[in-house]
């Protein structure tokens, strides 16, 4: 049935304003980052100021270290991503796939660890980091955050794998796969979506944390960019030409990561393999 | 092509249930042998042993001379097609088909000769390209047949290979599986829960229920003479008609004394007592040489066109008759049934319900 006119652009009109207030803030971010020196309030509606310079960009990467803030999140997202990939997937399989003793009491703690909030296990944890003697160091911040975010993987990709019929597994090893074979050549690429979820989660986590990298790292020099970027923020001045500049160039990667992951975020890759 | 040897297997799981209690088989090389049952009698179970899929727990099973129970699924030479076909839904009709191949290092040119030869023989040359969600369920049984033929193995596993298709392409599927057994002449163990593909594919039935088998023989030898009452009453479509009753005297006298039918010559060797007359309904016949049995009125009539299933009931119960299509046969009227000569199977009335005649 048709829809009445007057109802398609009330509709559409809600969707205006729900798009107009999510889109302003970046907007306004944009804006500032654009504005010559740390004009925060400004009476002017244009989103690109009539003044408009770049010279908030050109500090960051000439005056203030940036780039080195950019390695370290790099590499810890990286790092991150690439552990939660390879424990989750392979003990998400685990859980889907065997049946052994305390199976059921593993799942629920690895849950458990959920329901605590994440500043609720920033004491022990550092304790923890500190006595390893991994304070100021990637890979404190890495064990801090693959732990927080294997939990939640885990239990994604166990479910993804419940999923995926276990008949495929046994025709591949009666075409002569061992079990690993049959997981590395029909189980994991079934499994692109949830892998890419779980990739998505890690680096996220990792990308835009701030409260426990303020306490792993103490040397401005091994600053992630939150870290970095909460620097230009002082109580007297802050510099918000270059938190502005410094939001957006943090932000293009993670836009980045989803555009190039999205096309497998589709459902539906086992379709046509069984007959439900 | 292989012999396989099943020798006192068992299959206990860790929950306690005894799905396999003992069978012991010898399949013949090249042989088409048929596991029939109700579901959960333990078929499926003892197909995924062959197969390797489950572990044996106690028993011996051999493909030609080896021992296999420790042997991995992949290095049984078996090649398997499953009831939901299990395609490799991210690979095409022809990587499907060469997986198995490729997994043990065969050559690319053999490889491809082989699945060129395989999909000639079941006519699916125009779908190779194709992934496994663009086919139709037809199309994809196929698909998964050439995927174990590619394989030259000694031995073919299926289980319950026709359950998803519709009647039609069952009907269709089940001659070619038949030609395709012909042609190529590998032992084959086919498991099914549909007595019409058991009666038509197989060289033997072995009918399984709860975890033992009750009969091995050829179908027809299966369908004359059933081993027992639960053999009588799986195998035949309509079912055998039961008859609880006695024999007295060298007659049988079905409960409540609706019916009797003197034995004769199958009297012989039984004692008096109570037990079941089974009368497959093609023996309930209306015709004048028939020995005589009873008269009933039929309360329902099933028209088939070649036939009629004429519902009656006897003693209290419900029995099939079937009547020429040609003959006229409406509710309302009244037969008066004889049994065909050699048409009669008795039965012990306890549980077991072994074969008496």
């Amino acid at each position: 049935m048709k829809e009445p006119l007057r109802i398609t652009l009330l509709r559409h009109a809600v969707l205006l304003l729900f798009v107009a207030i999510s889109i302003y803030p970046v907007l306004n971010v944009v804006s500032i980052s654009l504005r010559p020196g740390d004009r925060l309030r400004s009476t002017d509606l244009a989103i690109i100021p009539p003044d408009w310079t770049f010279a908030s960009y050109r500090a960051l990467f000439t005056e203030q270290p940036f780039l080195r803030w950019l390695g370290n999140s790099l590499v810890v997202s990286g790092a991150v991503t690439a552990t939660g990939v390879a424990l989750a997937s392979t003990a998400g399989y685990a859980f889907s796939r065997f049946r052994f003793i305390g199976r059921k009491a593993t799942m629920l703690a690895i849950l458990t660890t959920q329901m605590f909030p994440a500043t609720m296990l920033l004491l022990p944890l550092y304790v923890l980091i500190a006595k390893l003697g991994l304070v100021d160091t990637w890979v404190g911040l890495m064990i801090f955050y693959t732990a927080t975010a294997l939990p939640f993987c885990v239990w994604q990709m166990k479910g993804f794998y419940d999923t995926i019929p276990a008949s495929l597994e046994e025709a591949a090893r009666i075409d002569g796969c061992s079990r690993a074979q049959a997981f590395w050549h029909v189980v994991l690429p079934l499994a692109t979506p949830g892998l890419v979820i779980t990739a998505l989660f890690s680096f996220m986590t990792a990308w835009s944390e701030y409260i426990v990298a303020a306490q792993v790292m103490q040397d401005e020099s091994m600053f992630t960019l939150p870290l970095g970027i909460k620097g230009f923020q002082a109580s007297l001045s802050s510099q918000w030409g270059l938190y502005a500049a410094a939001s957006i160039l943090v932000s293009i990667p993670v836009v980045a990561v989803f555009l190039a992951f999205s096309r497998y975020l589709v459902n539906g890759l086992t379709v046509g393999s069984v007959k439900e | 092509m292989a012999t396989v040897t099943i020798r006192d297997l068992h299959k206990r799981y860790a929950e306690g249930f005894h799905a396999v209690r003992g069978i012991s088989l010898d399949i013949a090389d090249g042989e088409f042998l048929v596991l029939v049952g109700p579901s959960g009698c333990g078929k499926s179970t003892t197909l995924r042993m062959v197969a390797g899929l489950e572990d044996v727990t106690s028993g011996t099973i051999r493909i030609g001379d080896r021992v296999v129970n420790d042997v991995a699924p992949g290095d049984r030479d078996i090649a398997m097609v499953f009831q939901n076909y299990a395609l490799y839904p991210h690979l095409s009709v022809r990587e499907n088909m060469a997986f198995g191949l490729k997994m043990r290092g065969t050559p690319r040119a053999d490889i491809d000769r082989r699945v060129a030869d395989a999909a000639a023989a079941l006519s699916i040359e125009h779908l190779l390209a194709r992934r496994p969600r663009e086919l139709s369920g037809g199309q994809r049984q196929r698909v998964a047949l050439g995927r174990a033929i590619v394989r030259e193995p000694k031995v073919f596993l299926f289980d319950e290979p026709l359950s998803n298709l519709d009647a039609k392409l069952r009907v269709q599927m089940r001659a070619e599986l038949a030609r395709l057994h012909r042609r190529l002449g590998t032992t084959v163990i086919y498991v099914t829960h549909d007595q019409v593909e058991a009666l038509t594919l197989g060289d033997r039935i072995v009918l399984m229920n709860h975890g033992t088998i009750q009969q091995v023989d050829a179908p027809l030898a299966i369908y004359r003479r059933p081993a027992n009452r639960f053999v009588a009453s799986f195998i035949g479509s309509p079912t055998m008609n039961l008859f609880s009753g006695m024999i007295r005297d060298g007659v049988f006298v079905v409960a409540d004394e609706a019916a009797r039918l003197p034995l004769g010559a199958e009297a012989s060797g039984l004692t008096a007592g109570p037990a079941v007359l089974g009368i497959r309904p093609e023996d309930l016949v209306t015709e004048p040489n028939a020995v005589p049995f009873t008269t009933a009125e039929i309360e329902v009539a099933e028209q088939m066109g070649h036939e009629t299933l004429a519902h009656v009931s006897v003693g209290g119960s419900s029995h099939v008759v079937r009547v020429p299509g040609d003959r006229a046969a409406c509710p309302g009227d009244r037969l008066s049934l004889g049994v065909r000569p050699g048409g009669v199977h008795l039965f012990a009335a306890d549980d077991e319900g072994r074969r008496l005649n």
